[in-house]
């Protein structure tokens, strides 16, 4: 599984067609749910299912599909990113390797649901005591984020037909039809 | 499962859980053979038709000759579409469809894989069938599919967070994703049952809510009528399928209406008690029979309430209008989000402060 996470990844740089490569991703992203899975964080894998491959990634192959993306001119300034996504890559190595000697790498640490019947009870019971202000700080940051997508895009047309719901479920019959005698050979 | 295996030996184990697997596969493809007749006749008799009633009696085998016709046409593939994805959604949505039916238990113990996240598979699964449907649509390299999936796609992406929501409601007040516990929390008669759950008296007017929300989220998530915007046959080109033909079809098909009995399940275990009956038996009178009857009065009261179910779904395709998008983006969004919503705080209220959990 972990072969296929880190070949599908690669894949994901190298697939010529962005689409396909947003679908790499996706896979990428499914299997190392089923890597979670292995060593028993069936909740946090759920997790990842739900939110990654069921929401974030639908709305990424949306964007993808409707952008045009010239990809070969995208090719082309490859070598100039190349130094900062380095940096990132560095970055998540360093941070990733930290975390691991700081907790050392015996079995326990790696226990999934350590002194929980379950993984959700683990992860709830920390999560709304120790980590109660990181957990709410995160919330509000997703919440202004949201706002401020909301503010840049929210953009008020004057003349522009709008729908009435309540309008329309008030119409009556009376409003919309009107007996007209029409004499022969006249019209309206 | 690892138990069971220890037990009897790997090998034997395996078999098992394959024999499972092969077992649920067959009665699923053949009940589905006998809802898609169904469906079409309760459709025709609103419409005071016969419906199919050629093939074999009463047209019993209808969806066979169909089944043996989609095999015998030619797959048509686009001059200009993407081969692999073209060919790899119709499998993908029919092996996510069966991938689902694995934790649904149809009578106690009688599950592929009981896990204990069960309703959160069920819900990482279906909110994994969007895929299918938008590979399609691309894949096909055409205006009509690409539209159309995206409209599908937007819609499911929509409708799936209330379900979400009506889910966590359920959870709450059986404290576990268990699916098999869930079950059995509604053991005592159909007034423990969520849609009514009387036990818990003021929640009553909540859950009732919760239950036709999940109906109708249900059959927006399917996309069957009236919201079957995607490919309202009388007004589009139908939707993310229209370059397909043949077996990738038939297998959007099958998908699609495998989802639709999942839906139909998925109410029953978490709204309408399961497999347990309306009126519990009591413990003594059951102990007269072996254990593989009672459990077969189970599975019969389970596949009861699915075909009610699904009897449900093929009523309201033949007799409610089909909805304008904005209106169903609107009860999606402003109507069913803020009313789950609210009903996620009442009953984690009711939850804590009657203590219904120890």
């Amino acid at each position: 599984m972990a072969a296929i996470v880190t070949i599908s990844a690669i894949c994901v740089i190298a697939a010529k067609n962005p689409v396909h490569s947003v679908l790499w991703l996706i896979l990428s992203f499914f299997t190392s749910a089923g890597l979670m899975v292995l060593i028993g964080a069936e909740f946090l894998a759920m997790l990842l299912v739900v939110v990654y491959v069921g929401a974030v990634a639908v709305l990424f192959l949306f964007v993808v599909m409707m952008l045009d993306v010239d990809f070969v001119e995208l090719k082309q300034g490859f070598l100039s990113y190349l130094p900062f996504g380095a940096l990132i890559g560095l970055a998540f190595i360093a941070e990733i390797a930290l975390a691991t000697f700081a907790r050392g790498t015996s079995a326990e640490s790696f226990n999934p649901h350590p002194g929980a019947e379950n993984n959700v009870e683990a992860i709830g019971q920390v999560m709304y005591t120790e980590y109660l202000l990181l957990f709410q700080l995160s919330g509000l940051i997703l919440l202004v984020a949201m706002i401020g997508a909301i503010v840049l895009t929210l953009q008020h047309r004057p003349h522009v037909k709008r729908q009435s719901v309540a309008h329309q479920t008030q119409r009556r019959r009376s409003d919309a039809i009107r007996r007209v005698d029409v004499k022969s050979g006249e019209g309206l | 499962m690892s138990a069971f295996i220890q037990e009897h030996g790997l090998l034997f184990g395996w078999l098992t859980v394959i024999g499972q697997i092969l077992l649920f596969t067959i009665v699923l493809l053949l009940s589905l053979a006998f809802l898609l007749l169904m469906d079409r006749k309760v459709w025709a008799s609103v419409m005071l038709r016969k419906g199919p009633n050629v093939v074999g009696p009463f047209g019993l085998m209808q969806s066979f000759a169909d089944f043996g016709k989609f095999l015998l046409k030619e797959i048509i593939i686009p001059a200009g579409a993407n081969k692999t994805v073209f060919l790899l959604a119709p499998i993908l949505s029919l092996t996510l469809a069966f991938a689902a039916w694995a934790v649904i238990p149809v009578a106690p113990g009688w599950v592929v894989s009981d896990l204990n996240v069960g309703v959160l598979y069920l819900f990482a699964v279906s909110s994994l069938g969007v895929y299918g449907i938008i590979m399609g649509g691309w894949a096909s390299n055409s205006k009509y599919p690409f539209l159309g999936s995206l409209r599908s796609a937007a819609q499911m992406v929509s409708y799936e967070v209330s379900i979400g929501l009506i889910i966590i409601t359920v959870i709450l007040l059986v404290g576990s994703m268990n699916l098999t516990e869930i079950v059995d929390n509604q053991a005592g008669g159909f007034w423990t049952w969520h849609v009514l759950s009387w036990n818990h008296f003021i929640l009553f007017p909540v859950m009732l809510a919760m239950f036709v929300m999940f109906f109708v989220s249900a059959l927006a998530e399917t996309n069957r009528p009236p919201f079957d915007l995607p490919e309202a046959e009388s007004e589009l080109v139908a939707g993310y399928q229209v370059e397909y033909s043949s077996t990738p079809y038939l297998l959007f098909m099958i998908g699609e209406y495998l989802n639709i009995v999942l839906m139909c399940a998925m109410m029953t275990i978490l709204f309408l008690g399961g497999w347990h009956g309306p009126i519990p038996l009591g413990e003594d009178f059951v102990a007269n029979f072996p254990l593989w009857m009672v459990n077969l009065g189970h599975l019969v009261w389970f596949m009861l309430k699915v075909i009610f179910f699904f009897f449900l779904f093929a009523l309201v395709k033949a007799v409610v209008p089909r909805y304008r998008y904005d209106q169903l983006m609107r009860i999606g969004w402003k109507i069913f989000l803020p009313t789950s919503l609210g009903a996620v705080v009442i009953v984690a209220g009711y939850v804590v402060y009657m203590g219904v959990q120890a």
